[in-house]
């Protein structure tokens, strides 16, 4: 289409002249901040980029998760972006740019299926082939693959069976990962493979060293580090750790590196070991407290940068009280290095050990508006009511949403004849039906 | 005079069998409870800081495991550094484990996911040993993983404390298996000390020791943890003049 006639289809259209090495440019540097979710990134001209997510996915929550961030963050500096997950990069390829869906992702596996349905342009092929294979009839790629593949590879070259298997996860790909020549990098060639994990985790141990002696000279602590390996078949396996705070421990950087070992898988050999400091930060000198006051609170962060490295630092937290009577409100999840400032939570009203989530919804027999229940069943068990504290009145909070304005707890700490102890309330307050439903719930278990 | 010999000749065995275990080179370091019967039936008069103990709930605290939690707060809260809480799958109150004399900033949770992972976890913060106190919850324990628990603990000379806490209260038998724990304790919820005024009184629970390594079994009826995490005997068994009963430990034990 003429630019003028786009014009007249368009109000206010704006031109620019098409600038094929600045696109490139732009998209190297999407790729460098992408090296954010995994160590291994590309970019894939003209306008993809490839992650390679194995073993870095759990570190975001999942892969749907890292899929969902990943486009969120795309969406809100201005650009449309589409993902997917697969096994291959030829699957993974087609997948985000054919399948419906703007986060797809194909299970280990099934990437056969997904691909037949897809349209025959989902092969990265060259439009001549495409065409030529349009003019014989093939429209999706299933047709392709139901087809004896000999008369097709004579037609129309060797491209169209490499494609094709690329595609459906049957034939290697290996690419180059992006590196920025900031980054601070060691790395270490091997003249004979290695593969035995105590020969990774010794020559982990001496890129280690070299990693802290440059880290040193530039003043700086690592904060994620990349341990990548590239194999005799042009694979490449990678290792990501992360630190709470900028760490030049050597003892600590191997620990957290050779703790992850066991994911790597040496095929027939390692030939090349990268280590990259991908997010580095000042590290000044700090000076430890003398022994004339009390003696300091050992330091714990390499514990919890063990554990965040193996379970994923979402799965490692503290907990903090935030003003709400709410009790499920009244407690917020922070991280476990966050400065503690001493508060806690209010501690006149005894509160529960367990606390049910969602509670339960329980029968009860109870005096209407004040009492307590005479007794209650839970999970089919009917228990009598000994003794009985409460109400203890929580009213909604109204700040929050419009629904809470006249909404009532009414909590209970109830003993049943066995001794055991609960906390249940009514919602509502026991006159007004506005405040609520006067429905029973269990909410906790005192010891 | 018969008295003091048989004394005199169970300590030298007592001391003997501690050089065996390689306990003697290291200084055995305890948490009394400060409550001198309970303290009377430890050996060290303590829970032994450095070692793995086990804590079940009786009855449905078997799956809930509130008071087994409580009794586990008041152990760590008495202990000086950090605590580490894993769990597979986040049911506590923090409010409740302030209560118990464990503030927010001292407590950190791992939620692990799955036993293997809390296992793992456990080992992990055992071995660090700028810990004060590490408590898991696990339904599972085998003699291999609490073995070295056990020695994680010994090296550190942290305090481990594994919840046992099951998905039914069917699977509570798993409690009678042997591990490497130093001591075993059973909570149960008893009922509250009678107010002259309607209400519930400060919580009561009965502390059965069913094992302990180098002692005898002991139950006691004592009051919940205060706002320190210390226990209190129960007021009718304080009074009480005799000593508290103790049981031959079992086949089982």
């Amino acid at each position: 289409m003429p630019a003028s006639k786009a014009q007249v289809l368009v109000r206010g259209l704006v031109n620019l002249e098409l600038d094929p090495a600045d696109d490139a440019a732009a998209l190297d540097r999407l790729a460098l901040w992408a090296l954010r979710y995994a160590p291994i990134v590309a970019a894939d001209p003209p306008d993809g980029l490839i992650i390679d997510t194995s073993g870095a996915d759990h570190l975001h929550g999942g892969e749907t998760a890292m899929l969902m961030s990943l486009v969120d963050r795309m969406e809100a500096s201005g650009m449309a972006a589409r993902a997917a997950v697969a096994d291959a990069w030829g699957t993974a390829h087609a997948a985000a740019r054919f399948v419906a869906l703007p986060i797809a992702i194909i299970p280990s596996g099934e990437a056969e299926a997904t691909m037949r349905d897809l349209p025959i342009r989902a092969l990265r092929l060259p439009a001549p082939i495409v065409e030529g294979l349009h003019v014989l009839g093939f429209e999706r790629i299933g047709d392709i693959e139901d087809t004896p593949k000999a008369p097709l590879a004579h037609r129309f070259g060797p491209e169209l069976m490499r494609r094709l298997e690329q595609a459906m996860g049957r034939a290697p790909e290996p690419f180059e990962p992006v590196r920025s020549p900031q980054l601070i990098e060691v790395r270490r060639a091997f003249s004979e493979p290695i593969g035995a994990a105590e020969t990774i985790a010794r020559y982990t141990a001496k890129l280690v060293d070299q990693l802290c002696a440059a880290l040193e000279q530039q003043g700086l602590g690592a904060r994620r580090l990349d341990l990548l390996f590239h194999r005799v078949d042009n694979r490449i396996e990678a290792i990501r750790v992360g630190t709470a705070a900028p760490v030049r421990d050597t003892r600590r950087l191997t620990r957290l590196l050779t703790d992850r070992i066991e994911t790597v898988d040496p095929g027939f050999g390692i030939e090349l070991m990268t280590l990259t400091a991908t997010l580095a930060e000042p590290l000044r000198d700090r000076q430890t407290i003398s022994s004339l006051v009390e003696p300091e609170e050992p330091d714990i962060s390499d514990l919890i940068d063990v554990i965040a490295n193996r379970l994923g630092s979402s799965r490692l937290y503290r907990f903090a009280p935030v003003e709400s009577d709410v009790p499920e409100r009244s407690i917020k999840r922070i991280a476990p290095n966050a400065p503690d400032d001493g508060a806690s939570w209010p501690g006149d009203w005894p509160r529960p050990s367990r606390l049910l989530s969602p509670p339960e919804p329980i029968d009860t027999m109870a005096l209407l508006p004040d009492n307590p229940p005479v007794w209650f069943t839970w999970r089919g068990i009917g228990r009598r009511v000994a003794r009985a504290d409460g109400p203890e009145r929580i009213f909604g909070e109204w700040w929050l949403r419009e629904a809470e304005t006249t909404s009532v707890r009414d909590y209970f700490r109830v003993e049943d004849e066995g001794g055991e102890r609960f906390w249940i309330y009514r919602a509502g307050d026991g006159e007004d039906p506005a405040t609520g439903s006067h429905k029973w719930f269990l909410h906790g278990i005192f010891a | 005079m018969a008295a003091s010999s048989t004394h005199f000749v169970l300590s030298e065995l007592r001391e003997r069998v501690a050089r065996l275990e390689g306990g003697a080179t290291r200084r055995r370091e305890v948490l009394p409870f400060g409550i001198p019967e309970i303290d009377r039936v430890l050996p060290g008069g303590g829970l032994a800081l450095g070692a793995l103990h086990e804590v079940a709930g009786g009855a449905n605290g078997a799956v809930d495991g509130a008071a087994a939690a409580l009794w586990a707060a008041g152990v760590a809260a008495r202990t000086r550094r950090r605590v580490l809480w894993c769990v597979t799958r986040q049911d506590l109150f923090a409010p409740s484990l302030a209560q118990a004399g464990l503030p927010p900033g001292r407590v950190i949770y791992v939620e692990a996911g799955d036993e293997a992972a809390v296992l793992a976890c456990f080992e992990e913060g055992l071995r660090h040993g700028g810990l004060g106190a590490v408590v898991a919850e696990l339904a599972r324990l085998p003699m291999t993983s609490s073995r070295r628990l056990q020695l994680a603990a010994e090296a550190s000379g942290t305090l481990g404390i594994a919840i046992r806490r099951w998905r039914r209260q069917t699977e509570a038998t798993d409690f009678g298996q042997p591990t490497a724990a130093v001591s075993r304790w059973r909570v149960s919820a008893l009922s509250s000390r009678p107010l002259p005024v309607p209400g519930v009184g400060r919580p009561r629970w009965r502390l059965e020791l069913l094992r302990v390594r180098a002692g005898e079994s002991a139950d006691f009826e004592v009051e919940a943890c205060d706002a320190k995490g210390r226990l209190a005997l129960s007021a009718d068994m304080a009074d009480r003049s005799a000593a508290p009963q103790t049981r031959r430990i079992g086949a089982d034990g």
